[in-house]
């Protein structure tokens, strides 16, 4: 937007609704917003206990290790369905079940399975963010133009030189698929702790929740969804970097 | 003139944007969906079998339980108090996204100080946010609205917004040069070029909406569909807890189906009638 | 076979006689954001009753022209006249045909052609006696209940055509029109073009990049050099009325007048 002949930048709002909450905050209007003012005055509390370290580092392994499991079997699983139409067949329908399936009801058999610990927490960032990639790694593989394919076919491209073309010609959708991935991720590591509740940021909630400390709670809140912001807009950036290619590639 | 078969064939392409789970399913034969589905049964059966788990009972066992519940009415009742929170909130979202969504693609200012506020909260887990809902409302049925709309409303407004912006200019410009005015181009022309991606957003964020009131039902009291899950848990009752979070998952990801159905009706002729 | 030079013009000869002049261009100047000059110092006028051609290479500014034209761009500089009357917004006395059809994919073809109709608030039975009548006269009739995504490219331009028909405007300004359909549809398009003209005592202006289609339809052919954007010559196809179709692609004069401009146009292609 332009105000007065001036550019003001995209995100800037948001300082403008950071200074309402403030208000909002000090005037007793919502009980829902504490002033903004003493949620970061409690960031620090909160980032300097020690509890917070443990959940940060549960929090961040499990997410790590969800995410790592989602994008190997994902991608694989995408591109066996795009090159094999039974496959395709076979499980293109359970794909889209769980993509538009309420994956929060599935943690508690979770819980059951794999205990109250870091494995459902693992399991939940695998089931919330692998269907996604699964999907587009599978269009991007049936994307490709099949006069790539007879190209390298014609030139004399071995099986592995293939499987290669395969794998980049496809990257732009797997790519975003990713994306997507990362920030379905996300909200499966917290969605998967709040429910599991006696680790990592899921206890904290918890704890804060129980003791009424709502400037606590909302200090994590805010740096959770930092984290979660910064990450979508890291892989949005490395995703335009890769973006020309999508566009010769046609 | 017969010019029918010299058509670009770049425009008859069926557009590839979002293709719905619907006409995903569609094109596939009946019968490789049967076999998925009983394969999948029967994987499961043997796995229950193996006992690899105490608490995994097999489908067999499920789908008993499932049917158990259904005749004694608890199952019943409990997607009557869990769907009442969920339309409440679906109903609010999609009025107040539509509305944000539609003022956002049309008004540069509302924009600015809207849009990044529903970016933040599509990209955030606003999951986490539930628990402090708990705070202020307790665990009425107000709560439970709450949650459904945090979960469902950005996506339909985000939705709704990238709608409107991607109609076509030259629509708009056609419109223009025939002398429509602001009210008739919103009204004939941008609203109607909107509506296929904003159904699309509305369904999206029916899904949405489901993860909300199981989530709210799991974390802030258990009544419905969250209590039959918890109790069955509790009393270790695992093929009434499968057969409940199986139903639910089946009722959500039905519901969608319906709603992609009705979409590709109203706005996509050219897809029903390929068939 | 007349050709006279931008000069030439400016020195106040104009080589057409009959000053009925329907649609005046007067130092239109257009400049996007702060340096990209489209167009500079245009003086134009067009003949009522004339199909004049905007003919000239990417980047000559042929479209942002007509846009001006037709009220949808303004103009930086410069003003454009209408029967007389300065232009600032679009008018019912001009009517566009769009390069992508712009034709509303939930609407049948009829009620696509009677957009502009309902535009101005006629009520439907009339609009729709209206278009109906402008439908069967692009030869669609029987495809009035039809969607545009079950037509081909050349019939959906033909919805476009009925639509622009259907307001009665006095000017017609074609965008590109043929240029999303494919060559054998063209050609018939082409034809038809030459037809209707006969029929509909309108003024046409016809943006078009194909050397011999501007030959071949025009009455006038304004040539426009790029980067800026400026008129480079005025050509007259001197070409005999009285021959048909496919006498005429192989007549001497039009192949004669499309090797010239080619031969002018040639230095501005990279």
């Amino acid at each position: 937007m332009t105000l007065y002949g001036r550019k003001i930048p995209k995100m800037a709002s948001l300082v403008v609704w950071l200074i309402i909450w403030e208000i909002v905050g000090q005037l007793d209007l919502l009980m829902l917003f504490p002033p903004f003012s003493s949620v970061l005055m409690a960031m620090g509390e909160v980032v300097t206990a020690r509890s917070f370290n443990e959940a940060l580092w549960i929090t961040a392994s499990s997410y790590a290790l969800g995410m790592g499991l989602a994008l190997v079997v994902g991608i694989t699983m995408g591109i066996l369905m795009g090159l094999f139409k039974p496959i395709d067949n076979m499980l293109n329908m359970w794909v889209n079940v769980f993509l538009s399936a309420p994956l929060s009801a599935l943690v508690p058999i979770f819980m059951i399975l794999f205990g109250l610990g870091t494995p459902t927490v693992v399991v939940t960032v695998f089931m919330f963010a692998v269907w996604i990639i699964v999907l587009d790694t599978r269009a991007g593989v049936q994307n490709i133009s099949p006069s790539l394919m007879e190209m390298s076919h014609s030139f004399g491209a071995n099986r592995f030189e293939r499987a290669k073309i395969v794998l980049l010609a496809a990257l732009p959708e797997i790519l975003a698929g990713i994306r997507l991935g990362l920030v379905r991720g996300v909200k499966g590591v917290v969605i998967g702790q709040l429910l599991v509740s006696i680790i990592g940021v899921g206890a904290l909630f918890a704890l804060y929740q129980q003791n009424f400390l709502m400037s606590h709670f909302w200090a994590l809140i805010v740096l959770l969804f930092t984290f979660a912001l910064t990450m979508a807009d890291l892989i949005g950036r490395l995703e335009k970097r890769i973006e020309y290619y999508a566009h010769v590639r046609s | 003139m017969s010019t029918l078969n010299t058509a670009d064939p770049a425009l008859l392409r069926d557009r590839a944007d979002a293709p719905g789970l619907m006409s995903r399913l569609a094109q596939l034969p009946l019968i490789w969906k049967l076999l998925s589905v009983a394969l999948f049964a029967l994987a499961w059966e043997i796995a229950g079998r193996s006992g690899f788990n105490f608490s995994f009972p097999t489908f067999t066992a499920t789908v008993a339980a499932f049917w158990s519940m259904v005749v004694d009415g608890s199952m019943g009742a409990a997607y009557l108090r869990t769907i009442e929170p969920l339309i409440i909130g679906l109903v609010f979202s999609l009025v107040v996204g539509v509305t944000m969504g539609v003022a956002m693609g049309l008004r540069e200012d509302v924009e600015w100080l809207a849009l990044p506020i529903f970016i933040v909260m599509q990209a955030a887990p606003m999951a986490a946010l539930i628990p402090l809902v708990t705070f202020i409302y307790g665990i009425s049925l107000t709560a439970k609205v709450v949650a459904v709309v945090m979960l469902a409303m950005p996506v339909i407004t985000i939705n709704s917004y990238k709608a409107v912006r991607n109609v076509p200019g030259s629509l708009v410009s056609m419109c223009h040069s025939f002398m429509g005015n602001r009210r008739q181009q919103i009204w004939y022309v941008v609203v109607p070029a909107a509506s296929p991606m904003m159904f699309a957003g509305l369904r999206l964020g029916v899904a949405e909406g489901f993860s909300g009131v199981v989530l709210a039902e799991l974390l802030i009291t258990p009544t419905g569909i969250g209590d039959l899950i918890t109790f069955h848990r509790s009393v270790a009752n695992f093929a009434h807890m499968y057969a409940t979070i199986a139903s639910i998952v089946l009722f959500a990801v039905i519901a969608v189906g319906l709603l992609q159905w009705v979409e590709t009706l109203l706005f996509r002729p050219e897809k029903g009638n390929v068939k | 076979m007349k050709i006279a030079t931008a000069e030439f013009i400016q020195n106040g000869a104009q080589p057409v006689t009959g000053a009925n002049k329907i649609i005046e261009v007067k130092n239109v100047s257009k400049v996007y954001g702060t340096e990209v000059v489209a167009l500079k110092d245009i003086n134009l006028d067009f003949e009522a009753g004339q199909l004049t051609s905007l003919l000239g290479p990417s980047g000559c500014g042929k479209t942002t022209l007509l846009k001006i034209i037709a009220g949808l761009l303004p103009a930086t500089q410069g003003d454009i006249l209408v029967n007389g009357k300065k232009v600032t917004a679009p008018g019912p006395e001009r009517a566009f045909v769009f390069q992508d059809f712009a034709l509303l994919p939930w609407a049948t073809v009829l009620d696509n052609a009677a957009f502009g109709l309902k535009m101005q608030g006629k009520p439907k039975a009339e609009r729709d006696d209206i278009a109906n009548h402008y439908v069967k006269e692009v030869g669609l009739d029987g495809f009035q209940k039809s969607y545009p995504h079950q037509l081909s490219g050349g019939m959906r331009q033909r919805v476009g055509l009925a639509r622009a028909l259907s307001v009665n405007a006095d000017v017609l300004l074609m965008d590109e029109p043929f240029s999303a359909v494919d060559e054998q549809t063209r050609r018939k398009f082409q034809e038809d073009l030459i037809r209707l003209r006969e029929v509909e005592k309108k003024t046409f202006i016809f943006v078009t990049h194909s050397i011999e289609e501007a030959v071949y339809v025009s009455d006038r052919i304004i040539l426009l050099s790029p980067r800026p954007g400026r008129v480079s010559e005025i050509i007259d196809p001197d070409i005999p009325s009285d021959i048909g179709p496919d006498e005429l692609r192989r007549n001497e004069v039009y192949l004669e007048t499309v090797e010239n401009i080619w031969h002018g146009i040639k230095k501005y292609v990279d």
